[in-house]
């Protein structure tokens, strides 16, 4: 079960990219696949943020209009008085800590409170940006255009977020233990540590992640717009199923969910190689899911009679 | 391995008390532990082990007297019946939760090292892999870990070791590795509380021996002055007079023959035995398999099979409706019955949940009150009246006297009785011995399965407590049914 947990997810993203390039061979190069995953560098980071949120048996319903008012941040203040920006996101982050240990200490369910801050921070977002503008820092823009030899940008960076929460959650000691904190947050009380410490940082994490997406988008769009990213809380949730999540007891996986983000991206373009008209594309890409979804439970179906 | 009265003392509780409200889960208990000492701690459910654990575990405050550790806190473990492990980590990786000092880039290592020295110490052959995750692991494996957890020096070294039944889910073999284990460790200076229904393995450790009943430490001696019998009289009460012998209507046909046990028409069956020991989840499957198939589900929709109904006593968790009505809360089980073309019948429905208030007296003037509004001992006549309100012939019972006053409880008695005489099967789990010697026949549980069928005369305290243990040269009598 536990190898079928990160294979599944590559042989999904393997074939989904086979089929793409057997139908669009032009595709097949250091341009194409830029173009192909550039927009899935964004959605990866917020893939990452809302596993930090399952990781410890919550979901955030509030990351697409975070990661948007991040976008907006980045496009505003962050240009004009990068001091101010950076005071900004810190303190968006710290919200984040504050929202987990609110949700903790009042046992709320995360899904209610993260739907209600989703309003919160959409209102924010067009208070800073009421029309679609602002402007990409330069230098934001220059990383997200760099062009490495060999592998371009989008990969790169598609390998360092899998890489660094990778160490952070299932390395590290303290990702362990926040790990332990979905499996069974009675154990952690009893062995002495703060849950509610614990949930904080864990919110932090994907408050981090939330922001850094938010500043991915706008170094790719150059502007923004309060709606930008809403459709993210979806794809972000996706995503981390796809890439071998589940919704409760802690069992995540980062490279699943980096995997699971790129799948999703990769499933869009490629349902536009395939002329389907954008109404059916929605549709199209959830039976993509279903499709992986139902290989995933007959795999863990087997592994459990075997 | 012989605790002095003198000397350095691990832990020392002086008249410790713990009281949830007007409930005294503990009412003034002292006891002293020395290193080198290996204390066994017996009692029946309630009798307050869990709380002292948890008062010496600090997870609870005393709400009296004190617990005072004179060396400090540190090396005071506790491993716990119900498993306290993180299924998704692996082995090492529980480790590290409770070992906050494996830090640096190579903890892993250190952990792996240290949880599998301690497993081997413990139980040599073990063959548990340390990077396994916990949730691929068997019960008996999983309990494994935790004690060798437990026992892992975890950066300094451990002193005290509480043990809540450490061996219900070992077998033989095993358990009586960790005896010896338990053995080497306190001659070696280290103190064990040791809680077990198994008097075999009281004995077998334990230099001196706890009874704790009701709340109060009731015998507190060397094991060598205890006797198994004397060990379990000094645990029981003293059985109060029978059941009154009232006016019984002859059992009819079997109508349940499920989980080993079955139930004559009219008749009240009692289980017993240890909590936790499987009543509850066979009384589960014999409701869920009357009542939750495609073929029998719905009031009265199948002829052949009995209709159920549960009550319940974990109210909050499979009992009450929390947001609805006293009247909505009574009448869910004939909603279909009474309905006339699909929608309810709101005077019928009145009708029937007023007739209930006045015959169980539901404490309430009005019963368009929220259910929370009443005590917990109301809430459960209402669970009552919502059981005997339906026509089903089949009552299941779990546990459903939490929370109910003495009073009442006759009441409710007097009520299944009349219920039973009508015709109705009534299957009864309970804790208190008080409430099984009403039942016509007792099945009682260890482990899982039946090891006793009491009847009439032989149902008392001391024949459940006998059968509720395991006695490897008392085995009691089963009746064949």
């Amino acid at each position: 079960m536990n190898r079928y947990r990160i294979l599944l997810p590559v042989v999904s993203l393997a074939v989904l990219l086979g089929l793409t390039f057997w139908m669009q061979p032009r595709a097949m190069s250091y341009f194409g696949v830029n173009l192909l995953f550039n927009l899935a560098v964004p959605i990866a980071l917020a893939t990452v943020a809302q596993m930090f949120i399952i990781m410890v048996n919550d979901i955030d319903l509030s990351i697409g209009a975070f990661v948007s008012l991040a976008a907006c941040v980045t496009a505003t203040w962050l240009n004009d008085a990068p001091l101010i920006g950076l005071l900004a996101m810190a303190a968006l982050i710290l919200a984040y800590a504050g929202m987990g240990a609110v949700i903790h200490a009042l046992e709320l369910p995360a899904i209610v409170v993260t739907l209600g801050m989703s309003f919160v921070w959409g209102g924010l977002a067009l208070f800073l940006l009421p029309t679609p503008g602002g402007a990409a820092p330069e230098w934001l823009r220059a990383i997200m255009k760099v062009k490495p030899p060999l592998v371009p940008m989008a990969v790169v960076a598609a390998l360092l977020i899998a890489g660094v929460t990778h160490l952070l959650v299932i390395r590290a000691g303290l990702g362990t233990v926040l790990r332990g904190v979905g499996g069974n947050p009675r154990a952690l009380t009893r062995a002495g540590w703060n849950v509610m410490q614990l949930k904080a940082l864990a919110y932090a994490g994907a408050g981090l992640f939330g922001v850094l997406a938010g500043m991915a988008l706008v170094g790719l769009t150059t502007a923004a717009d309060a709606n930008i990213a809403l459709r993210y809380t979806l794809l972000s949730i996706a995503g981390v199923i796809l890439g071998g999540g589940e919704f409760t007891g802690g069992k995540v996986s980062p490279v699943g969910a980096v995997i699971g983000a790129l799948t999703l991206t990769l499933a869009a373009s490629f349902l536009s190689f395939m002329r389907l008209s954008p109404d059916w594309q929605i549709g199209a890409q959830g039976a993509i899911l279903i499709l992986v979804l139902t290989a995933r439970l007959i795999f863990a179906r087997r592994g459990e009679t075997t | 391995m012989s605790g002095t009265e003198t000397g350095p003392v691990v832990v020392e509780l002086t008249n410790a008390a713990k009281h949830f409200g007007p409930v005294r889960a503990l009412d003034g208990v002292s006891l002293r532990v020395h290193p080198g000492d290996c204390v066994g701690l017996v009692g029946h459910n309630g009798a307050g082990k869990s709380t002292l654990v948890n008062l010496v575990n600090g997870a609870l405050a005393p709400t009296g007297g004190s617990v005072t550790f004179p060396g400090g806190t540190d090396g005071v473990r506790a491993v716990f019946q119900e498993l306290s492990l993180c299924p998704n980590l692996t082995v090492a990786e529980n480790l590290r939760v409770s070992h906050p000092g494996l830090t640096g880039l190579r903890w892993r290592r250190a952990a792996r090292a240290e949880i599998g020295a301690s497993l081997d110490r413990v139980f040599p052959d073990h063959g548990i892999d340390v990077d396994a995750p916990v949730d691929t692991l068997s019960i008996a494996q999983r309990q494994m870990v935790e004690i060798a957890i437990g026992f892992a020096p975890r950066a300094g070294q451990a002193r005290l070791v509480i043990l809540d039944e450490p061996t219900s889910a070992l077998d033989a073999g095993i358990a009586e590795q960790l005896l010896a284990h338990v053995r080497r460790f306190c001659a070696a200076g280290g103190a064990v509380i040791f809680i077990s229904h198994m008097m075999g393995e009281i004995f077998s450790v334990a230099n001196r021996i706890v009874v704790l009943k009701d709340g109060r430490s009731v015998a507190e001696r060397p094991a060598a002055e205890f006797t198994r019998q004397g060990l379990v009289d000094a645990m029981g009460h003293v059985v109060t007079a029978a059941a009154a012998a009232a006016a019984r209507a002859a059992p009819g046909e079997i109508v349940i023959e499920a989980e080993g046990l079955n139930a004559r028409r009219g008749e009240i069956v009692g289980l017993s035995g240890l909590a936790g020991h499987g009543q509850a989840a066979a009384l589960a499957r014999i409701y869920l398999a009357r009542t939750s198939g495609w073929r029998t589900a719905g009031p009265s929709r199948s002829k052949q099979t009995a209709n159920a109904v549960f009550v319940a006593g974990d109210r909050g968790r499979d009992g009450v409706f929390p947001l609805w009505s006293i009247l909505r809360n009574v009448s869910i089980s004939v909603l279909g019955r009474d309905a006339r073309a699909g929608v309810v019948n709101r005077r019928a429905e009145r009708t029937l949940a007023e007739d209930w208030r006045r015959r169980i007296g539901i404490r309430t003037d009005n019963l368009d009150n929220p259910l929370l509004s009443l005590s917990g001992g109301n809430q459960q006549k209402v669970l009552f009246a919502r059981a005997l309100a339906s026509d089903a012939e089949v009552v299941i019972m779990d546990d459903p006297m939490r929370g109910v006053d003495v009073g009442t409880k006759q009441d409710v008695y007097a009520m299944i009785r009349a219920e039973a005489a009508k015709g109705r099967t009534f299957l009864w789990y309970s804790t208190e011995t008080e409430e099984v010697c009403q039942c016509d026949r007792v099945f009682v549980f260890r482990n899982g399965t039946i090891s006793a069928e009491l009847t009439g005369a032989d149902i008392t305290e001391e024949k459940i407590l006998e059968a509720s243990f395991e006695m490897q040269d008392a085995l009691p009598q089963v009746v064949p049914a």
